[in-house]
């Protein structure tokens, strides 16, 4: 159950060196229901295409994407993704934005709205319903993206660098703050990110990606329980992680 | 708000005011006759005392803009729809979008009003020329939306073709249909001006070429003055319009006119 990557591969034709190049390499990794699990790798080491073909973007050349149990290769519609930029819609207010898969999927466009107003006010965005995107900072562009991702409705979701170009600051908010989203709703979570901390602070596994073409490294399971406190990162066992990952990623 | 705005104005008006006034004091001065330049006064004048006249000119000149605009948006839409929904279509058409802008329209017209008679139909079909072109453009380049990241998040919500057009290339292209609109305001009025001047016996060109050929410069100026208030009022509504269909735009820079 949950989400399953089996043998996963994926070429592109690359002009400049006229061959096919190949990014993903026979992958495999899978993620519980209702479990929190961290991509991290490199940087270019296919990440995007990654999420390309789990968001039903594309399809693998070979290997298979299961979602429960159905296979979902090159299907879009089955998993909430949120992209790195928060691509809210300019003409569209808060609200709209986050309604924006509901209207694509015709959801029941009432209770759609009951939730959304629901979700607002948990987002600490209420006040903002009827702003537009330029009206807002780039944390509160971030949690509506993250708000659009949820209301989508589905049970698992892929998070592509969502807090990547926030500032630090800003950035440890939101991460404690997606947490205590996280605890209240369990999805099944993939988050991919470049920083070490984020993935420990927030998965209870993360998997780490060799260089291209991508193929898992290593699993490590986070050891610390679920809901966390950020003041984990600085324990010793958190330090011995760090220092594994860095020594998989930097070689 | 509003007020402000005023206020920002305030400057450039007086300085139009002083203008006027050199104008007035440099003609009497220097004893230019009417026949080559009239004082404003004697321009107000000439709009006064041939408000009738120029009234109906102008409503004849009103009718052809209007419905050659309208048709040219209707056209333009069709176009650029068809242009952007189908890129092999879009291949055959582009060039002769092109060409139907490098052909001068002052050698069609005559051809026109050869084939269609004095009537309207010539005006309102070179009206739909010219307009046709701006808007066209700007709406293509408006609908082409090149954004890969926000086309795929749409695609990973499972969004028909269909969905992508109404939910992000029409808005996205908005704007830039407005400036199309609002450039093609102007060159409809004259494109009838040219039109009517051509051959016809109404609307302001002709006001304007039988007060030309009879020397009466201070006509020629009423019509001058009547001509560029029309195309500032289409100029105005349309961007009253733009600001009523793009909320979320705070303030265009390249407005400064309104």
């Amino acid at each position: 159950m949950g989400l399953t990557l089996q043998g996963l591969s994926k070429s592109y034709y690359n002009p400049h060196l006229d061959r096919q190049m190949k990014i993903i390499n026979s992958l495999s990794f899978e993620i519980e229901t209702g479990s929190f699990v961290s991509l991290i790798g490199p940087s270019g080491c296919g990440k995007s295409t990654i999420c390309n073909l789990i968001a039903g973007i594309e399809s693998p050349d070979c290997g298979e994407i299961m979602l429960d149990s159905s296979l979902i290769n090159g299907l879009s519609g089955n998993i909430g993704y949120m992209p790195q930029k928060d691509l809210l819609l300019p003409w569209r207010t808060l609200l709209e934005n986050v309604l924006l898969g509901c209207e694509i999927q015709h959801q029941d466009k009432h209770n759609a709205l009951e939730e959304a107003h629901k979700w607002l006010n948990q987002f600490g965005l209420a006040s903002f319903t009827n702003h537009y995107p330029h009206q807002l900072s780039g944390g509160m562009r971030q949690r509506g993206a993250l708000l659009r991702t949820i209301l989508f409705g589905k049970k698992t979701l892929l998070l592509d660098e969502p807090f990547g170009a926030l500032d630090a600051l800003t950035r440890q908010e939101i991460q404690r703050w997606l947490s205590s989203i996280w605890n209240q709703t369990r999805h099944t979570v993939l988050f991919i990110t470049h920083d070490i901390d984020e993935a420990i602070l927030l998965s209870d596994k993360i998997i780490v990606l060799s260089q291209q073409p991508a193929s898992v490294l290593q699993e490590l399971i986070v050891p610390f329980p679920q809901p966390r406190n950020p003041d984990v990162l600085l324990s010793s066992a958190s330090l011995d992680l760090k220092k594994e990952l860095l020594n998989l990623l930097i070689k | 708000m509003i007020k402000k705005k005023w206020k920002d104005r305030i400057p450039s008006l007086l300085f139009f005011l002083f203008l006027l006034g050199m104008w007035q004091f440099l003609t009497i001065t220097a004893q230019i006759p009417l026949w080559i330049l009239p004082t404003p006064l004697q321009i107000a004048q000439a709009l006064w005392e041939t408000r009738q006249l120029l009234w109906m000119h102008t409503l004849t000149t009103l009718l052809e803009t209007t419905v050659g605009f309208l048709l040219a948006v209707i056209f333009s839409l069709i176009t650029a729809g068809i242009m952007v929904l189908s890129p092999w279509i879009k291949r055959l058409i582009y060039p002769f979008l092109i060409i139907s802008q490098t052909v001068p329209l002052i050698a069609i017209a005559p051809l026109l009003i050869l084939w269609l008679g004095y009537g309207l139909t010539p005006k309102i079909i070179i009206i739909i020329i010219v307009c046709f072109f701006p808007i066209t453009i700007s709406l293509i380049e408006g609908l082409e939306l090149t954004d890969r990241d926000l086309l795929n998040l749409l695609k990973s919500m499972g969004a028909t073709r269909w969905q992508v057009f109404y939910i992000v290339r029409w808005p996205h292209a908005l704007p830039s249909f407005f400036s199309g609109l609002k450039i093609a305001a102007t060159y409809s009025v004259m494109g009838a001006v040219i039109g009517e001047w051509l051959g016809s016996s109404s609307g302001l060109g002709v006001y304007l070429t039988r007060s030309s050929h009879s020397f009466l410069t201070d006509r020629v100026f009423a019509a001058i003055f009547t001509i560029t208030l029309l195309s500032f009022v289409y100029f105005t509504l349309i961007s009253a319009l733009a600001r009523i269909a793009l909320p979320w735009i705070a303030k265009d820079p390249d407005d400064n006119l309104n």
